[in-house]
């Protein structure tokens, strides 16, 4: 069967992460990593803590990735990539760039003393952060990142959690970093861009991706593009730039904003929520939307 | 990007077989995923509008791309059913596997 049209491809075809990595069906963080490193190309240094992917990756001596990997320990995730940065510029290698790839447990919780170490003496690294609110890798713990009213492990349902999400891009954004951004997976061409921009800028940049889990999250696999979609238009996880922790870009601007409860609906971590949580969790959403707006306006 | 020929377990029979450093010298594809499956995704090329969406959004760089049709490789699908969800035309169907 032949078509006489040419298929339409927004991203490179060149693929650095292969087949047969150990990531779950429908993993979120296997395609942050996919689109990423597409925009790296293979002049890049993976600096990766205890989190999801130092599994999905596989077992010694197997890789699924072809970039080299150097496995560190939890909170370490940024000064490793800072040690390897000076190790390359020692033999004058400053075209490579040196990458720390973190889950949300190694950036907001664990690995945040590191990173803003980093960040305050502006090394020239890049740091990932792929967000899916808790520790899934250990067995879906709470974490600093995983919302208000979800379940885990640790936050049974009887006592869900209490708090709302850190807000790790204003911490970063107090650091006066040169770029930070968010991305999602659901919109890769926006992702494939902005690790594009980051590459190029010098100092400590920082990416943070959303990356659902259907495993941890208890959806159905096929919904995790979708989930990574519904994110941004009811304005959990808006999608945004900051340069020097001062010019912020909106880079989609949500028209009509949808309700949160078709998002909640879809996971099982949600679904012992009564209607008045779900009031609280969409005040929330508001109030750091409205305050996104007004940073967004200023700047 | 290893090729598929390479697909082979690396196992070390004594410690002198091991490398000076220790480094990853074999890729992951001997492991072949599409054995997790339950459901397989199938496509019906002549409702393919060629987007490439599919390709997109796997997540185990399993649907490739020939004569610009996209193909399912079967050894590491792992039938998680995003192509078929986002597929715009629906031409993607997942159907039972059957042993």
């Amino acid at each position: 069967m032949k078509k006489e049209k040419k298929m339409t491809l927004t991203l490179p075809v060149e693929e650095y992460a292969g087949s047969g990595n150990l990531a779950c069906q429908g993993c979120g963080a296997g395609l942050a990593m996919r689109y990423f490193l597409k925009a790296m190309g293979p002049r890049t240094v993976l600096c990766i803590p205890a989190c999801c992917w130092a599994v999905i990756d596989g077992p010694y001596p197997h890789s699924s990735l072809s970039v080299p990997i150097y496995h560190c320990a939890f909170e370490a995730a940024a000064s490793t990539a800072t040690g390897v940065k000076a190790g390359l510029e020692m033999v004058g290698d400053d075209k490579t760039t040196v990458v720390a790839w973190a889950g949300d447990g190694g950036t907001f919780d664990i690995g945040l003393q590191a990173l803003s170490g980093a960040a305050e003496r502006n090394d020239d690294i890049l740091y990932v952060c792929y967000d899916n609110e808790a520790y899934m890798n250990t067995g879906i713990q709470r974490s600093s990142a995983t919302p208000y009213g979800a379940w885990t492990t640790t936050t049974p349902v009887k006592f869900f959690k209490n708090q709302p999400k850190k807000d790790i891009n204003a911490i970063m954004a107090a650091h006066r970093i040169p770029y930070q951004a968010t991305a999602s997976i659901s919109y890769p061409e926006d992702l494939f861009k902005k690790a594009k921009k980051a590459k190029g800028v010098k100092g400590t940049r920082f990416l943070h991706i959303y990356a659902p889990c259907p495993t941890g999250w208890k959806s159905r696999p096929e919904d995790a593009v979708k989930l990574g979609r519904m994110v941004i238009q009811n304005c959990i996880f808006p999608l945004y730039e900051i340069e020097y922790g001062e010019k912020y870009t909106l880079n989609i601007k949500v028209k009509d904003k949808k309700p949160i409860n078709d998002y909640l609906k879809l996971q099982g971590r949600f679904r012992h929520l009564k209607p008045d949580d779900i009031q609280i969790m969409q005040e929330e959403v508001d109030r750091n939307w409205a305050r996104l707006l007004k940073k967004c306006e200023a700047s | 990007m290893p090729k598929k020929k390479d697909a082979k377990k690396i196992v070390f029979q004594s410690a002198d077989e091991m490398p000076m450093m220790p480094m990853s010298i074999g890729s992951m594809l001997y492991n072949k995923t599409g054995s997790w499956r339950n459901i397989r995704p199938e496509i019906r090329l002549e409702d393919c509008i060629q987007c490439g969406i599919c390709w997109k959004f796997c997540p185990d760089m399993s649907i490739g791309i020939e004569n610009e049709l996209p193909v399912v490789d079967y050894d590491y699908c792992k039938g998680c059913g995003i192509c078929a969800e986002e597929c715009p035309v629906k031409c993607i169907v997942m159907v039972e596997e059957r042993k």
